[in-house]
């Protein structure tokens, strides 16, 4: 290919380096552009964590319960976060999650506790949490695409609202889940794994298969990276974008699931901050707040970033205020890593 | 460079040395040498013409002269004196100020503010509003456009008022090199003939201009010398701009000497069943009443001043406005009022007059860029089968030759040319029946324009019924089978190509008549 290019005179790069080099350059190039190479930093920051924690902790950090615990405690924030992975990377943002997540949790408890009593199957209120979340997310999407609100405001609007509703459904009080089939089920194991956490990876894989290799996910990229020219090639933004949403939304009813389980109750506090600790890790994961860019395994790595920071602070009896700075600071650190190796895989172009 | 000529500009203290000089000028990016030895002399009072095509390295010298990118060898005199812009302050302290093709004004701030931006005058920490406006509408006045408010906000400005803010800002600055990329291509003829007053004015005064445009007989009007680029390199300097014959302008910087040529037209007339059938659609102050047939193999072109209708005609043809009278019909079947997709469904693509901000997703692949209007077609229920799509994006890329041909590349590192090919070939793998071209040429150079007029015809020939839009006349003949020439949002002539020449266009363009 190359050696035509010079036989005919074209103008085009001089033909000094690509040429001899071309073959490994490229294939450099295409590791540093793939998982790998744009999450290179994130997996630095993970793994001077897992030593900062082995050194200070020692066998109580390295243990395969302490592993557990760290999966179990981030699992619920990340589902979230894989949803709102998908609106960022569709140039949006979602600050009501926390108080969906709430307002699912009360309606679902509500549901079982006092408008069909103790016979309710698990299912039902599983249903309900969903359909609750969903559809808040909707109204958020429809907002958005259709009434043409900028995305932080309205959603910040549901935020208030939907929070509101969540503390005149349980009036305040803090309901707790007697179902038994519901505690079972969530609250259990699967081959020492668990379900918690099991729910999280099957999310997790769910949305990289969404984001990667669906006409889905291609799109996303395309109405977050550039609407008009998406709107142009006979895309349905609109559409798209309230899809985007909706889908957030149902991982918020599964955050609300989870949420119920482990504590086992439902209450309008539940999910207090998820916003920002979604948006947090989404961001620390490499995924761009204008749209257009972003990893699932790079939000994933946040997340565990995240969790495994809170579980070392705990485990060396730091307060909670300690932690707030130290994740302030991670913030920071992780996003001015992934700019400079993200700016050097470009150069490499 | 030649002495008399310095000799002859109107500002004394730079006659015998060059406002500047650079020599030697190389500047290498990772795996390419964007500049390789550059030469460059400009001298006070005078209009130097920069020529070469796209990727000869006139975006990287004017990065260079900027401040934005730091030269990795050869040496930059200014007035005579071993200067190094290390930034753009340095380079706006010398008084070098570039007129970027994609223009960098706040649209949300007036006029004035624009103008005065980074340097506004104050008062004890305060805007001094009115004189910041009394600024403005002096530099506005002297540019000969003193209809532009200094209080009307830029985003609402036509693109010619938008570069005249451009060069008010400029001139604010007390400017003494003024570098304009092809400040041209937004402009329409009357318009173009305003900027040459006023750059004539700028250099009677004593500025310096570095013109770059793809435009040979723009460079006749204007130009004083010329410096033509190829591969980085300076090939030759100082070209008397009205004297060197159009060949060896092309044979510099090609290394042919063709002129582009219009590929022949298939047939001499259409009948039968229209591919696009635009029956009476209007839209209030924009274009009224329009009705035309494209058939399947024509290519008909829209003639007509920026701002007589045509670019949006052709978006209401595509649904991106919507139509408030009158219908669509592609292949007989009306198309829904004001919606892209049933467009695009029924088989019509449009490449915009914005590729970059219409068109492209800049930061992904080539290959994305290709395959983004036919998703469906690599589609397994809701998967796409990414092999399928590659090897289609691949087989687009070579059908159409885009350079580098290789589909991970980003489509922010292409050419204009070769960023147009992929636009067409995001269409062609569509398999689209009728094509609405806006601009297709537009910042593409000499080379890669023959090559796209061949591809249009080449798909007319396929049986694409082809819709095209342009400011160049001579393109709108050249390449379309019928004219239909726009004023004030009518149709005032519709004909075959061959029977009407670029001044009858003009004459009805600006007059309403043939001549």
């Amino acid at each position: 290919m190359s050696e035509s290019v010079v036989a005919v005179e074209t103008p085009g790069p001089p033909p000094v380096g690509p040429d001899d080099s071309a073959p490994s350059t490229s294939r450099l190039r295409r590791i540093f552009r793939g998982s790998v190479g744009r999450n290179l930093g994130l997996i630095l920051a993970l793994v001077i964590l897992i030593i900062v924690g082995v050194v200070t902790g020692g066998e109580r950090f390295a243990s395969i319960e302490n592993t557990l615990t760290i999966l179990r405690l981030g699992s619920v924030i990340g589902v979230v976060s894989i949803g709102m992975t998908f609106v960022i990377i569709g140039g949006g943002i979602d600050l009501s999650v926390g108080a969906n997540v709430a307002l699912a949790s009360v309606w679902a408890t509500t549901v079982a506790t006092q408008t069909l009593g103790r016979d309710v199957h698990w299912i039902v209120m599983v249903g309900c949490a969903l359909i609750v979340a969903t559809c808040v997310g909707l109204i958020n999407g429809l907002m958005i695409a259709y009434g043409k609100i900028a995305p932080f405001i309205a959603t910040l609007a549901m935020l208030a609202a939907a929070r509101g509703l969540a503390e005149i459904i349980a009036d305040r009080k803090t309901q707790i889940i007697t179902v038994q089939g519901f505690l079972d089920t969530f609250s259990g194991d699967v081959l020492g794994v668990p379900v918690l956490v099991i729910i999280f990876a099957v999310v997790a894989v769910i949305g990289w298969i969404l984001l990667n290799r669906t006409t889905f996910g291609r799109r996303t990229f395309a109405v977050g990276g550039n609407a008009e020219a998406a709107r142009l090639s006979g895309i349905r933004v609109q559409r798209h974008t309230l899809w985007l949403y909706a889908l957030l939304g149902t991982t918020c009813g599964i955050a609300a699931v989870m949420i119920m389980a482990r504590t086992t109750t439902g209450s309008s506090t539940h999910g207090m901050l998820y916003e920002l600790d979604a948006i947090a890790a989404v961001v620390i994961g490499g995924t761009l707040l204008t749209g257009g860019r972003g990893t699932i395994v790079g939000t994933v790595i946040g997340v565990l970033i995240f969790t495994m920071l809170s579980n070392i602070f705990t485990l060396n009896n730091l307060s909670i205020s300690a932690q707030a700075i130290a994740k302030g600071v991670i913030i920071v650190v992780a996003v001015l890593l992934q700019q400079r190796i993200a700016d050097r895989s470009r150069a490499v172009t | 460079m030649s002495p008399d000529l310095a000799d002859q500009t109107p500002n004394g203290a730079s006659a015998g040395g060059a406002l500047l000089e650079m020599s030697g000028i190389v500047k290498i990016f990772p795996g390419v040498r964007a500049l390789d030895g550059v030469d460059l002399d400009v001298v006070s009072g005078e209009v130097h013409c920069l020529l070469g095509q796209n990727g000869a390295g006139k975006s990287t010298l004017i990065k260079v002269l900027s401040g934005a990118h730091h030269p990795d060898e050869g040496t930059i005199r200014w007035n005579g004196e071993h200067v190094r812009l290390t930034n753009p302050t340095a380079a706006m302290r010398l008084g070098i100020a570039a007129i970027y093709q994609e223009l960098d004004l706040v649209n949300d701030l007036t006029v004035a503010q624009n103008i005065s931006l980074g340097h506004e005058p104050t008062r004890a920490g305060f805007d001094r509003r009115h004189a910041e406006r009394e600024r403005a509408a002096a530099l506005l006045l002297r540019l000969g456009h003193p209809e532009i408010q200094p209080n009307s906000v830029v985003g609402n400005l036509p693109a010619a008022g938008k570069q005249i803010v451009s060069m008010a800002r400029a001139l604010s600055r007390d400017v003494k090199l003024m570098i304009m990329d092809e400040p041209s291509a937004v402009l329409d003829q009357g318009e173009v003939a305003r900027l040459f007053q006023v750059i004539r004015d700028l250099t009677d005064n004593g500025v310096a201009v570095i013109y770059i445009s793809h435009r040979l007989e723009e460079i006749r009007a204007i130009g004083d010398r010329v410096t033509v680029l190829k591969d980085g390199r300076t090939v030759a300097t100082g070209l008397p701009a009205k004297t060197t014959p159009t060949a060896d302008v092309i044979r510099l910087m090609t290394g042919r000497s063709i002129e582009y040529v219009f590929p022949d037209r298939s047939r001499d007339s259409f009948v039968g069943e229209p591919m696009l059938d635009v029956v009476g659609i209007s839209r209030s102050r924009e274009f009224e009443d329009i009705s035309f047939r494209v058939h399947p193999g024509e290519v008909v072109g829209l003639a007509g001043l920026v701002g007589s209708g045509r670019s949006e005609i052709l978006e209401t043809v595509y649904g991106a406005r919507r139509t408030e009278s009158g219908s669509v019909l592609v292949d007989g079947k009306a198309l829904h009022a004001g919606s892209v997709s049933s467009a695009v469904t029924a088989g019509v693509g449009l490449c915009p007059e914005e590729r970059k901000s219409q068109a492209l997703l800049l930061d992904q692949t080539v290959s994305n860029n290709v395959t983004l209007a036919s998703l469906r077609k690599f589609a397994v229920g809701p998967f796409l089968n990414r092999h399928k799509e590659d090897a289609a994006a691949r087989q687009q890329i070579e059908a159409l030759d885009v350079r580098p041909g290789d589909p991970q590349r980003d489509a922010r590192t292409l050419s204009g040319g070769n960023q147009q090919k992929v636009v067409l070939a995001r269409w062609l793998l569509t398999g689209c029946r009728v094509l609405l071209l806006d601009e297709p040429t537009r910042g593409v150079d000499v080379g890669a324009r023959s090559e796209l007029y061949a591809l249009i015809r080449e798909l007319a020939n396929s049986g694409v019924a082809v819709l095209l839009v342009s400011s160049e006349v001579p393109e709108v003949l050249g390449l379309s089978d019928r004219v239909l020439v726009i004023r004030d949002g009518r149709i005032v002539h519709d004909g075959p190509a061959q029977e009407i020449d670029e001044s009858d266009v003009l004459g009805l363009v600006m007059e309403g008549s043939p001549r």
